[in-house]
């Protein structure tokens, strides 16, 4: 990806065109038509049940990263590296459906945790069955995750291309899980302006690409709105552990901050949401498996927690709206 | 273009006044908020790009909107709490878009700058015409939504050209938070106007600490106490501004909002802290610093002309 502050080595030369100094969306509101401005704290607060003030919406996203990987119009977080091939990477990303995932599952079914939603590339679904049946028989929720890694959504992509990858994934995860597949995350989290309009023609009715809010919100598409999901970005195991680089402590301390600032919060605001996603590629090594529990524990023993899928705490708060 | 654009002069502080701070403060401490509108589709221009991925930057922009939906109001309590007033770094463009969160700000008394009119149109490749209308619809629209007149310029994505500072001076405006050059208030050279630079910071931004450094929240808060604790020792000697810059979007995160809570309980703890905002620091300089800066860098080059 490019450093947009990076210089271009273009020579300096005065002169932009009049209309860089005009601004026909200078009003009231945002600038696209896709969701209305408003604020978090003026919203009408919801409830949970059982009145928990946080919902614990854990999401574990199962994940292909192919070895030739085109890195069109970026690489995924997380992709190849190296010459082709990249085995090394490969075979890194690939532990995750092979070893790291049942070391997560355990760490879930030690600390009672049973409503997990699984967001899955298609490729995943098709090359490991077995993890769909596994998923099937934990009673996870399956997710729509595009085709692999290495097939993106992006803004440029013809409509037509990006369509077949949503009804190739759609299609073969909902033949091979049984499950009607009612959420989405775009693979890195990367959309076209068409995107939310193709999910929702899937018959998608929520995804969350979108971490712009700590609670759901109407999402505008062709097919009529779909609900963008909270999804705190920057609390998943990659982002803070690969990409930031930094310890499993501050992985624990940072969920568990977050967590107290919502359960806060929802003392006066309403019910929150807190949701986390776990690759198994990168919690499931033996060295990091710990800080998955430790960070995870001290919130399943929390009163007022409502450990739910997605689909679950969208339904929830569609009620109340 | 220049190696040097000559917008200060070398003064080292052996050879400095002595500033004094209100009631003997040794820091004058100040929070500038970034309160920032970025446009989902920006015009392009010639020499920077807006977003990193092809447009739209779903993940780019949907970080900076939490900051507007959800994180202003997080962090605004957080200042309340230890009684801070903000110095708004503002994308002029918000007073339209988001008027609630200027309504806050207002109620709060808070102070308004100018960060340009949305932190996507850059400065680079106006002409001076072009820049100065940059200026002078913040001067306007700020004064129009809020009845401020603006002292302050931090450009906008911090993209100048040469002439940045002469227009600014030129407009009536009293600083620029620029220059990261130094840890107490500077004469800047501009054509006309007397015109100072304030210390903001980039290294204690939580932008740069967070998503340049990649740094954790709770070392983030002991790099801001450390900071803080530096220049209240060198504050004894003569007084030091420490400027904490920020953006909702990264410090009101629920995982991030704690550490800056714990930095301001720490610094506003103490008694010989001025705590006070932009424009109050640059009246306080120009009123009584600026004039005697003059003096000594005027004797600083008679004592040590430049070998060049």
């Amino acid at each position: 990806m490019r450093n947009p502050i990076e210089d271009k080595g273009i020579p300096v030369k005065d002169g932009l065109p009049d209309s860089y100094f005009e601004y026909p969306k200078r009003k009231y509101g945002m600038d696209h038509d896709r969701y209305d401005w408003s604020l978090l704290v003026r919203r009408k607060p919801v409830t949970w049940p059982n009145d928990a003030r946080v919902a614990l919406w854990i999401n574990v996203a199962l994940e292909y990263f192919p070895l030739d990987m085109p890195g069109k119009p970026f690489k995924a977080p997380g992709g190849t590296v190296t010459t082709y091939p990249d085995l090394r990477h490969y075979t890194l990303r690939e532990y995750g459906n092979r070893v790291g995932v049942f070391r997560v599952m355990e760490v879930f079914d030690k600390l009672g945790i049973r409503k997990v939603t699984a967001a899955i590339n298609s490729s995943v679904a098709e090359r490991n069955p077995f993890l769909i049946e596994e998923a099937n028989r934990l009673g996870w929720e399956v997710m729509g995750h595009g085709v692999d890694m290495g097939k993106l959504h992006y803004g440029g992509q013809s409509v037509d291309e990006e369509r077949a990858l949503v009804k190739q994934s759609l299609e073969s995860l909902r033949k091979l899980s049984g499950q009607k597949v009612r959420g989405w995350l775009s693979p890195a989290k990367s959309e076209s302006y068409n995107t939310p309009d193709l999910i929702a023609e899937a018959g998608i009715e929520y995804f969350c690409d979108w971490v712009n809010d700590d609670m759901p919100f109407p999402f505008k598409t062709k097919s009529g709105p779909i609900i963008a999901m909270p999804h705190q970005h920057w609390l998943s195991d990659s982002t803070i552990m690969l990409h930031y680089k930094q310890s499993g402590q501050d992985f624990i301390d940072q969920i568990n901050d977050q967590f107290e600032v919502l359960y806060n919060e929802a003392g006066t605001q309403g019910g929150r949401i807190l949701a986390i996603t776990i690759h198994p590629w990168m919690s499931g090594q033996p060295h990091r498996i710990k800080f998955l529990e430790e960070a995870l524990a001290p919130i399943m023993k929390h009163k007022g927690v409502w450990q739910a899928t997605g689909a679950e705490i969208l339904d929830a708060w569609k009620k109340q709206q | 273009m220049k190696p040097d654009l000559g917008l200060y002069d070398y003064l080292p502080w052996s050879e400095r006044p002595q500033i004094r701070w209100p009631n003997n403060a040794k820091v004058a401490f100040w929070v500038a908020p970034n309160i920032e509108y970025y446009e989902i589709e920006p015009p392009a221009n010639p020499l920077r790009t807006s977003w990193g991925r092809p447009i739209p930057d779903v993940l780019g922009y949907a970080e900076r909107d939490h900051g507007n939906r959800v994180g202003h109001w997080r962090m605004m309590e957080v200042m309340d709490k230890y009684g801070v007033r903000g110095s708004i770094s503002l994308s002029v463009a918000l007073l339209d878009h988001h008027p609630e969160i200027v309504e806050a700000c207002k109620q709060r008394n808070w102070e308004f700058f100018s960060h340009g009119i949305y932190n996507t149109r850059y400065s680079y490749a106006a002409t001076e015409a072009q820049e100065r209308k940059i200026l002078q619809d913040s001067i306007d629209s700020v004064k129009k939504h809020t009845g401020q007149m603006i002292a302050g310029y931090l450009a906008p994505a911090l993209t100048h050209t040469e002439r940045t500072m002469d227009i600014a001076a030129d407009m009536g405006l009293k600083y620029t938070c620029d220059l990261f050059i130094d840890d107490q208030p500077f004469p800047v050279n501009v054509k006309k106007g007397r015109f100072i630079s304030i210390p903001y910071s980039l290294e204690m931004n939580d932008i740069i600490v967070y998503n340049t450094h990649n740094i954790a929240p709770r070392r983030y808060a002991d790099m801001l106490k450390a900071n803080f604790d530096r220049l209240r020792e060198d504050g004894a000697r003569t007084g030091t501004v420490m400027c904490i810059p920020l953006h909702a979007y990264a410090v009101a995160q629920g995982h991030r909002l704690q550490a800056f809570d714990d930095a301001l309980k720490y610094i506003t703890g103490h008694d010989d802290v001025w705590v006070t905002t932009g424009r109050e620091i640059a009246d306080y300089y120009l009123a009584n610093y600026y004039d005697e800066y003059v003096e000594a860098i005027k004797r600083f080059k008679k004592k040590h002309p430049p070998k060049a």
